[in-house]
């Protein structure tokens, strides 16, 4: 089968035979959503479930992507086919890009508008009278309208403590994977690897800082995903920013990997630039967060 | 040449058979049939969704199911027609046709492709399943308002889940799209020889990758509101209900374009094909779709009128809404000089695209009415709502699938479709959908609200012959069942051409086309005679 290919590899656009990966992506994650949803419902058998689903689709991805790095490195992918991943890959991210305006919409929303509004901003006089005339406009939110149900926080996390150190790392990270790119186009393996295995660490520690910096927002300082609309946004802004440098960790980790076992050449890297372009995303993605929701 | 010699025998018979071959294939084709019969599945779902509703308001007071029961039936209606039916119904068009008009040898990323498609069925299992649960099926409407739909039962978190999945699989077939059609194009191919179908679709999938991601995240928000304890919707914690209704709309205005764009394209093939002349005016309908596209990510608030804006919202909103009618008139006007003055001849397709123009005008005609702020004071969520939306839906992007589909399925299948059975489609159709929406704009200007099982006796007249038109047309769509399936079985042969007014590459390929097409590019001089 993998033979008839290779005499026209370059001559033809490679259209991959028939495969199972995706057919079980989309089975493991069914999974994992049911998993997902019976432990919101408190179902004792979720999180089995859960683990299954996740256990599946690690296998499937592992799978799938191990036929793309072979199918890449047997010298399937010519020019052409590398512009159809190229396309791929920056729409993938404009799409998550999209994804946080949803978030950052919520953020500025609440700031200007309904926040200001309940205490009477506009021609919401009425408003505040009526449903909590004592409430005051404020930013951060700590005082809320009411007590009830939620968890007032004590503080907020100030931007220049560790988000501006986490602000250095992702930004040196953004520049150690760039001198490992350009390792690689001058055929520099050394600094390849040196480069991406500094990348990996600085995003580690970015991760860890983080999770370190949320252990303290709860226990020390009262802010939670219930401390109203400020932890919410705060949560959510940097609880998917935070997911996405760990998931890009592991991208440039295994890239490492790759990297380690000889694979790319100058001229054919598209796994390389794909995932550098996904880490200068989540840098960017940062920069907004440590503006909008650190700093101002 | 000889690299031309060397391909020709790869590829063949690889495939595998049975259930295997659809489980994993990679062919655009099997894909593309796929995704049709998965929609046609879904829209008899969705329709006896429909049923029940028209069997339920047939007569005032509550007859046949319980008011939460319905609810749910007109939430899931709604869900099932949109994410189910419609928009699976265009990517599995945009798959069977997109590489054939662009003369590519598949979609440029075939494994993606399989994957887009086999999240749907998961992703419907999910949201169909929620039917059977404790606390029912959601029932806060398609557009999970809160704090309503944070009553949902059980069902919740899937129906969160199902959204997310469904959203996956329309970004990842929007990728592949526009991958294909700005890298697969055979050499000649510029944008602008582009049909207008496979321009209509690159539009529709930047709407797609642009609005529902947004989508995802306002369902996220619903979701960590519910069980994380975060007030996003709350205005106790300082969120705000209506906040979810800008992000849900912004997301939603955008969505109703993407539901209607591919059915303009749909419209722009078959109207020239059997008026026997060229599109009128090819580029001012790029520049009216672009427009369109443009236009949808601004109007979004015209849909919360009546939920309290400042002022000069209100004023932009409407302003920017009514704007839209000026690149949807340039589509109307340049189809109908299409047809002036040609040689028209009435074919089940040209009926439907006919109809199409006609009655999806009408709901863009009430549209406008809708979009005036201070008229829909008077009109919000009333029945003339629904009626505006199901002209636009219903008899603009079903009808434009249904002329879409006898259009293309002699080429799809390699036979005729039985024209007598589909002129009956046609004619029952067309006066059933009319004798159903078309009162639902007097029940809606008399006062009678939407959602709602039973209401007050003056509206029974007009809600019965709706209802009665409801059940011919659900009744009627049996007729296209039989005949996708006769044609798929057998019937007259057809020809490459199939119509006498067809210009375009699908049209250069035999009836049906073989598994690989184009897996050398076609010369440039078919491209330029497939021209018109």
């Amino acid at each position: 089968m993998a033979q008839a290919h290779a005499d026209t590899a370059h001559a033809h656009y490679y259209v991959p035979d028939s495969s199972r990966w995706p057919f079980l992506g989309s089975l493991s994650l069914f999974i994992c959503f049911i998993g997902g949803a019976a432990t919101l419902n408190d179902s004792p058998l979720g999180s089995s479930i859960l683990g299954a689903g996740f256990l599946l689709l690690f296998v499937t991805l592992f799978a799938w992507f191990g036929d793309v790095i072979r199918e890449s490195e047997g010298g399937r992918y010519g020019q052409w086919e590398d512009v159809s991943f190229r396309m791929g890959m920056m729409w993938f991210i404009f799409s998550e890009v999209m994804f946080f305006a949803a978030f950052f919409g919520a953020l500025f929303y609440a700031r200007v508008l309904s926040v200001p509004w309940l205490s009477g901003a506009g021609a919401e006089a009425a408003t505040h009278e009526f449903l909590w005339p004592s409430f005051l406009a404020d930013w951060p939110l700590l005082k809320l309208p009411t007590d009830y149900g939620f968890t007032q926080a004590k503080d907020v996390i100030p931007a220049w403590g560790v988000p501006a150190v986490n602000t250095a790392i992702l930004l040196t990270s953004g520049v150690t994977v760039t001198w490992a790119h350009w390792g690689l186009k001058v055929n520099k393996r050394g600094h390849l690897i040196a480069g991406l295995a500094l990348t990996v660490l600085l995003g580690c520690i970015f991760v860890y800082l983080q999770a370190e910096e949320y252990g303290h927002a709860y226990h020390e300082l009262g802010l939670t995903l219930n401390s109203g609309i400020y932890g919410a946004t705060f949560f959510l802004l940097t609880g998917f920013h935070g997911f996405h440098v760990t998931m890009g960790t592991l991208m440039l980790f295994v890239i490492l990997l790759r990297c380690i076992k000889g694979h790319f050449k100058p001229e054919h890297h598209f796994a390389f630039e794909g995932v550098a372009w996904y880490w200068h995303f989540v840098d960017v993605v940062w920069i907004g967060l440590f503006i909008f929701v650190y700093m101002i | 040449m000889s690299t031309a010699a060397a391909h020709h025998d790869e590829h063949h018979a690889h495939h595998p058979s049975g259930i295997t071959r659809w489980l994993t294939t990679t062919n655009h084709k099997d894909i593309g049939t796929m995704y049709l019969v998965f929609s046609l599945i879904m829209f008899f779902i969705g329709g006896a969704m429909a049923m029940i509703i028209r069997l339920e308001l047939f007569q005032p007071g509550l007859q046949w199911v319980n008011p939460q029961f319905f609810n749910s039936m007109t939430t899931m209606h709604a869900l099932v027609m949109i994410f189910g039916a419609v928009m699976p119904a265009w990517t599995g068009f945009a798959n069977w046709l997109v590489p054939l008009m662009i003369g590519a040898p598949d979609m440029a990323l075939p494994r993606l492709n399989n994957w887009s498609f086999w999240i749907l069925p998961f992703a419907f299992t999910l949201l169909l399943s929620t039917l059977f649960m404790p606390g029912g099926a959601p029932a806060g409407g398609w557009t999970m308002y809160p704090p309503l739909v944070l009553q949902t039962g059980n069902a919740f978190p899937f129906l969160i889940f199902a959204v997310h999945f469904m959203g996956a699989s329309s970004i990842a077939g929007a990728i592949n799209i526009i991958a294909t059609v700005f890298n697969m194009r055979a050499p000649g191919m510029t944008l602008m020889k582009l049909p207008l179908f496979v321009w209509t679709w690159i539009i529709t999938a930047f709407l797609l990758i642009a609005s529902i991601p947004v989508l995802a995240g306002a369902v996220t928000m619903l979701l960590t509101d519910k069980f994380f304890g975060t007030s996003f919707f709350s205005a106790a914690g300082g969120g705000d209900p209506v906040m979810f209704q800008h992000i849900f709309w912004f997301f939603g205005h955008p969505e109703v374009y993407i539901l209607i764009l591919p059915a303009f394209g749909i419209a722009s093939a078959i109207i020239p094909t059997f008026a026997r002349k060229p599109l009128f005016g090819y580029s001012s309908m790029v520049y009216a779709s672009a427009s369109i596209a443009f236009l949808s990510f601004i109007v979004w608030a015209h849909h919360m009128f009546t939920v309290g804006m400042p002022l000069a919202g209100e004023l932009f909103f409407m302003y920017a809404t009514v704007l839209i009618a000026v690149p949807t008139g340039v589509k109307v006007f340049n189809w109908v000089a299409t047809m002036w003055q040609s040689s028209m001849t009435f074919e089940t397709p040209m009926l439907f695209a006919i109809a199409f123009v006609v009655l999806f005008t009408i709901g863009g005609f009430s549209g406008l009415m809708l979009g005036i702020t201070p008229v829909d004071f008077q009109y919000h969520d009333t029945y003339f709502v629904v009626a505006h939306f199901h002209y636009v839906l219903v008899t603009g992007a079903v009808y434009a699938l249904i002329a879409g589909t006898y259009f293309w399925l002699p080429k799809w299948t390699g036979h005729m479709y039985s024209e007598t059975l589909g002129k009956w489609h046609f004619w029952l159709s067309t006066i059933s959908v009319n004798v159903l929406f078309f009162p639902q704009h007097f029940l809606g200007l008399a006062g009678m609200p939407r959602r709602i099982p039973d209401y007050a006796v003056q509206f029974a007249d007009w809600n019965m012959v709706s209802s009665i038109g409801g059940f011919v047309f659900g009744l009627s769509q049996i007729l296209f069942v039989v005949g996708i399936v006769k044609c798929a079985r057998g019937g007259k042969q057809a020809t490459s051409q199939v119509w006498e007014g067809a210009h375009g590459l699908e049209w250069t390929l035999s009836s049906p086309p073989p598994y690989h097409s184009f897996s050398t590019p076609p010369a440039a001089a078919t491209i330029e005679g497939g021209m018109r």
